[in-house]
């Protein structure tokens, strides 16, 4: 079986976001980026497949301009075999992104695709359910567990009201969530061996794809800043308080 | 930086994520005890490439340049304390050097090799009780007698020096009037017969690192452990301190950040007399200065490493690395401290902690007064000596 994952790069986790002073988005300059947490997780996932011998090849993919192949690398260190680098300089609405994956998902032929629940950069959660549902195969998101059984993946599904497995059938799209797996250490040798692993790089035209309309971003702020709090001395204070801010 | 690429900063997060779940957890810990397991976090280090990556790829090493290993060093620094970074750079930078470089194939199998997989402590044996800073002075002996040598002398300051596997010690071999061409790196395993070493030294910092006095009574060691040729044990110590001089400047330098950051937090949050100790124009201003300071010492850290990669001989600006990094320590450490106030002078708080364990900058791997002596005489303005 043949494993399919999709990178992201995003601004490093442990950055402090910065807002552009006229709104236009986030301050990207000399900032650190790394690949999306979660899609380590899947980009773990399925290096532990092959590992086991449940998957023979595992392939990374990005979306992204030429800085972008850093995260290919990272992806190629932890054990992916080859990469293919989808070269886009614009942003990528999640629609966009669903469409450039299923192109690659039907030149690959993947028997599974793994990708992070959601991108710590926009949060939308959006990609991995778009790529099922254009693609038309079954999808398994917020994946706590995968187990693979011939032509079938059992997924323990983190929700709301707990955990819930499903049973889907292959390829699919699983979604990797936090507790899926922790990534591991990507060794020295890994990483000076992935400079010299193959990365394919296409244009969204080599793959007859046109980008999705329908999203712009007008507006980007930081939240509000926490207002101090107040001290109330007796319990009939703070119920009157409560009251008078209308939560009782 | 130029030299860094993708490959460096990928070091640097795999070396910053061991020492935060692997080293950090447990530093307070080594540090009350006086050890911390050296084996254990070694084994860690050398499992993930990290303790050979300049090393021949024959033994086990990466075979990368000198910038790897500064981004490493970097990276190690971000460790709570000093003792460990010291340890481990002792392991990659001081001990081993010299053996990677003219070592015979033999003796790299049987000790350089388990040492970049981390089964081996190693440990670096120059200093004594009457000759540290001036190494020429050195007392111990090792004469050849058939197929071995007998060695005899005491070692002082050695660092990993209760744990350690074996040791890279400097001996005199030749007549004594000729201080600096009678002199021969030995690897000498430390559980050889003759060897006393049970007292670990008490020391004002550096806590976890374990240091001991080492004392060789008609040691003996088969004459093949002879790093390179007999005689060049002096010039051998020379290069192999420029290592050790690099990575002491790169690995203290997020430890002063690290102080650095915590002060602006601290003095922050702190009032006194109705405003942050931080708006006062006397504490902000300093702050800015010494983060000047810190910078470019790192600028100079990254030019001598440069001037390393070209191959230029870079005695004069390592030297001056190590020297800027040492006192700027001492001075950053020191002045925190004082904005922290009593809190600073806690024994846990990060200020006390470097300004312990930084203070051996100045001391070890050749003292201040050292460095000036070599940047004077690179200058052609040391008495006696034109250029």
């Amino acid at each position: 079986m043949k494993v399919l994952v999709s990178v992201k790069r995003v601004v490093d986790y442990n950055v402090r976001i910065q807002v552009k002073g006229d709104g236009s988005g986030v301050n990207l300059d000399g900032v650190k980026m790394s690949m999306n947490p979660f899609d380590e997780i899947a980009m773990e996932e399925a290096v532990r497949l092959k590992e086991a011998g449940t998957a023979e090849e595992v392939i990374a993919v990005t979306i992204g301009g030429d800085k972008a192949e850093e995260q290919l690398r990272s992806a190629l260190a932890f054990g992916a075999d080859r990469a293919i680098h989808v070269k886009v300089n614009e942003e990528v609405s999640p629609l966009t992104a669903a469409r450039i994956l299923k192109a690659v998902f039907e030149k690959e032929q993947p028997g599974l695709f793994l990708m992070g629940k959601q991108a710590i950069d926009d949060d939308n959660n959006q990609t991995g359910q778009m790529t099922s549902a254009l693609l038309g195969i079954p999808q398994a998101t917020f994946a706590g567990e995968l187990k693979i059984d011939g032509n079938k993946a059992t997924v323990v599904r983190e929700v709301d009201a707990g955990l819930e497995t499903i049973e889907v059938d292959l390829p699919a799209v699983v979604t990797a969530d936090l507790r899926l797996n922790e990534p591991r250490y990507l060794k020295l040798p890994d990483i000076m061996k992935a400079k010299r692993k193959p990365v394919e790089t296409v244009s969204m035209a080599d793959l007859g794809v046109e980008a999705a309309p329908g999203l712009t971003v007008t507006k980007t702020s930081p939240p509000p800043a926490r207002a101090a709090g107040i001290k109330v001395k007796t319990v009939d204070e703070l119920v009157a308080a409560l009251k008078d801010k209308g939560l009782v | 930086m130029s030299f860094f690429t993708h490959e460096h900063h990928e070091i640097r997060r795999t070396a910053e994520r061991f020492v935060e779940q692997h080293i950090n957890p447990h530093v307070e810990q080594w540090e009350r005890e006086g050890l911390f397991p050296a084996h254990e976090v070694f084994k860690g280090l050398g499992d993930l490439g990290m303790l050979g990556i300049t090393k021949p790829e024959e033994y086990g090493g990466l075979g990368l340049d000198y910038s790897y290993q500064v981004a490493f060093a970097e990276a190690i620094g971000t460790c709570t304390c000093g003792g460990i970074p010291m340890a481990i750079g002792v392991q990659t930078d001081m001990a081993t050097p010299a053996l990677a470089r003219f070592g015979s194939d033999e003796l790299k199998k049987e000790y350089l090799a388990p040492a970049i997989a981390g089964d081996l402590v190693a440990c670096i044996a120059v200093s004594e009780p009457g000759a540290g800073s001036d190494v020429a002075g050195i007392k111990t002996t090792a004469k050849r007698v058939g197929d071995d040598y007998v060695i005899n002398g005491q070692k002082m300051w050695i660092t990993n020096g209760t744990q350690g596997d074996w040791a890279c010690l400097l001996a005199n071999t030749g007549d004594e009037a000729d201080r600096h061409g009678n002199k021969s790196l030995i690897v000498v395993p430390l559980d050889a017969a003759g060897i006393q070493r049970e007292t670990k030294l008490d020391k004002l910092g550096q806590r976890s690192s374990d240091t001991a006095i080492i004392f060789l009574d008609n040691v003996k060691v088969p004459a093949r452990n002879l790093i390179g040729q007999e005689g060049k044990g002096f010039s051998y110590q020379m290069q192999q301190f420029q290592e050790e001089r690099l990575f002491l400047s790169a690995s203290i330098l997020k430890a002063m950040d690290r102080v650095f950051d915590d002060t602006v937090e601290y003095t922050r949050q702190r009032n006194i007399f109705g405003k942050s100790v931080l708006d006062n124009q006397y504490v902000h201003f300093t702050l800015a200065e010494l983060k000047t300071e810190l910078e470019a010492a790192r600028a100079l850290i990254y030019r001598a490493t440069e001037d390393m990669l070209e191959g230029r001989d870079v005695t004069l600006a390592a030297s001056m690395a190590k020297l800027k990094t040492a006192r700027l320590s001492r001075q950053l450490t020191d002045v925190c401290m004082q904005f922290w106030g009593g809190q600073g002078y806690m024994w846990e708080s990060s200020p006390a902690q470097f300004y312990r364990d930084l203070r051996l900058h100045s001391i070890g791997g050749g003292a201040d007064e050292v460095m000036m002596q070599i940047i004077s005489k690179h200058l052609g303005i040391l008495p006696g000596k034109k250029k």
